[in-house]
């Protein structure tokens, strides 16, 4: 049982507007911080999803903190506009059925004071106390939910979730639930393969990252979940930096000044994993956001450091890519004053 | 979320060059230029091969097109449909398409809308993938789908190029999806809308 996160009180608080957000001391030590050296390239950064180190955001297989109700408010909002941030193709019901199984057991297990799961056959009885949840229904039967499977419960689910179907020697993005995204479209890359989707990624394709990336993942087995970490910046807590919207929130990318980057400059670190689901043979891709600020990075020493020292040797092509351009030296400046030049420790934890 | 230029453009398709196949039926889509891919083939085809074959031949260009046409027509395929547009050869591409028995090939030569909207129709009634070939003639003008309002822009050839629906000035990047049959379109100046950026002539 995970004990860190387990006492939290769930905050509330926005991702939008007046941007309310906000991490305690606790949560900023826990979050998965990319970066384990002091410098940054694409890479095959893949390792099993196990062994949750105590403490972190590791600890337990799907993370729950103390930002889940109102980030799972955020996502409501975000699909009352737009219905389209979820889809999924007729084939692939079942893995979603799959989906929710993995999700509600895995966070009754993990989380017992805040989940239940009960289970007579295919009748079953889902209790979520935080979101005020509770659902009898038919496990396979779609009539008996509000939503279709995947949907009701990546409704419940914090981070983004991709359901890959796996054909042809290739991976297909068949289906997703997709609004807290940096800056991509699942409404466009619906039904399109690894390389496809990939494609507008630079300098990986030359590299091979993306044939390695796609051998590893589809010898991922059930019960042996993998992961990686993918990181990018963004302007204020905006969990919905959807290129939907990009004309609403771009001009954001602008504001950044030397005055209120340390508050308004955010780390978005992605806990991405990778689980092999048992019905439909599909896998599933969750990916969860974090946000750290410039001044809850500073809190710990070793990791503005490491932030700036990333920032300057970063390929300007990467840079370019996540949408840095506009704010990068800012924030380099004001992380120089925790930089005195002395070498960090190994791995991406505090020391 | 920009990319080098010179990026190969993984998401699209890879085209050919169309070569006759042993199949019950056969059926042309070509507009433009692409009508020459239909005359090429058939200098190596035996001389009954058109009577199992239908063409759908849009001519946007009557006066550059007519030795074209002049090469269809002569072909003395029973059925040739020719139309003014892709737009109004839609219903006629999608019954053809629809009603397709087993064992028919599917020929599409031409500008790249055409290939990317024959191909989602192709997709849309269960046509397999092997059952297509396509080559690429003429035009490079894109269709671009605003990522923003969703509306299709058809035959853009500047970068940047502005949505035919919302008005907004997009970044058409090398992003293409063959299920929406476009390129995707990204609003250029969202940073700073002040900042209006040249268009050049880059897919004609
Ligand atoms: C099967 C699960 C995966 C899905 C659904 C997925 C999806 C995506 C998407 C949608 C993008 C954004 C592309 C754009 O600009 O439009 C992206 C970026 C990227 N992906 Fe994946 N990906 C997956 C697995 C992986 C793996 C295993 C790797 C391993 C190396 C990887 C490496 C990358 C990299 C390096 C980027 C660029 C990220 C950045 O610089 O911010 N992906 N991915």
């Amino acid at each position: 049982m995970a004990t860190s996160a387990k006492d939290l009180p769930f905050k509330q608080e926005t991702y939008r507007n007046d941007f309310t957000f906000k991490n305690s001391p606790e949560t900023v030590l826990r979050a998965p911080f990319p970066f384990d050296k002091d410098s940054y390239m694409y890479a095959v950064n893949m390792e099993l999803h196990r062994d949750g180190r105590p403490g972190t955001a590791f600890e337990a297989p799907i993370d729950v903190d103390e930002h889940y109700v109102a980030e799972m408010q955020d996502r409501a909002l975000v699909l009352d506009e737009d219905p389209l941030r979820y889809q999924s193709l007729p084939h692939m019901s079942l893995a979603g059925w799959d989906t929710l199984e993995l999700l509600m057991t895995c966070k009754a297990e993990t989380y017992p004071q805040w989940f239940s799961l009960t289970r007579n056959g295919d009748n079953w009885h889902w209790i979520n106390r935080p979101m005020g949840i509770d659902q009898h229904f038919v496990f396979g039967d779609e009539s008996t939910l509000p939503y279709g499977p995947l949907e009701y419960i990546t409704r419940q689910a914090q981070g983004d979730f991709c359901v890959l179907d796996e054909r042809d020697d290739n991976l297909w993005m068949d289906a997703g639930m997709i609004t807290t995204q940096a800056d991509w479209s699942l409404d466009f890359d619906i039904g399109m393969n690894f390389f496809e989707w990939h494609a507008p990624v630079p300098l990986a394709h030359e590299k091979g990252i993306f044939i390695r990336a796609l051998k590893y993942l589809r010898t991922i087995q059930q019960g042996n979940p993998a992961r990686r970490l993918n990181w990018t910046m963004t302007v204020n807590p905006r969990l919905d930096t959807s290129p939907e919207n990009f004309h609403i929130w771009g001009p954001e990318n602008t504001h950044i000044t030397p005055e209120n980057v340390a508050d308004k400059l955010y780390l978005r670190i992605e806990l991405q994993s990778f689980w092999r689901l048992p019905r439909s043979n599909a896998l599933l891709f969750p990916i969860r956001c974090y946000f750290l600020s410039m001044r809850d990075l500073s809190t710990v020493p070793k990791w503005a450091t490491r932030m700036h020292r990333v920032l300057q040797t970063l390929p300007p092509e990467i840079a370019s890519y996540k949408g840095l351009d506009n704010y990068r030296q800012i924030a380099i400046d004001w992380l120089a004053q925790h930089d005195d030049g002395s070498p960090t420790t190994e791995g991406p934890f505090p020391d | 979320m920009s990319q080098p230029d010179d990026s190969a453009i993984l998401s699209r398709p890879r085209y050919g060059k169309l070569s006759p196949v042993e199949a019950n039926f056969h059926v042309f889509v070509a507009d433009d230029s692409g009508g020459n891919s239909i005359l090429s083939l058939a200098q190596s085809v035996p001389k009954d091969f058109f009577n199992d074959a239908e063409i759908i031949y849009i001519n946007t260009k009557p006066v550059d097109n007519k030795a074209t046409l002049e090469g269809l027509e002569a072909l003395g395929c029973p059925r040739l449909y020719t139309g003014p547009t892709i737009k109004a050869a839609l219903p006629r591409i999608n019954a053809s398409l629809e009603r397709m028995r087993m064992g028919t090939q599917v020929y599409l030569a031409g500008s790249e809308s055409l290939l990317g909207l024959a191909t989602m129709i192709a997709m849309q009634v269960g046509l397999d993938h092997q059952a297509l070939q396509t080559e690429h003639q003429g035009s490079l003008a894109r269709r671009v789908q605003c990522v923003h309002c969703k509306g299709i822009t058809d035959n853009v050839t500047t970068q940047p190029a502005n949505c035919d629906h919302c008005g907004l000035l997009l970044l058409v990047r090398d992003h293409y999806s063959r299920r929406v049959a476009a390129f995707q379109g990204v609003n250029i100046n969202a940073e700073d809308p002040s900042d209006i950026p040249v268009k050049e002539e880059m897919f004609s």
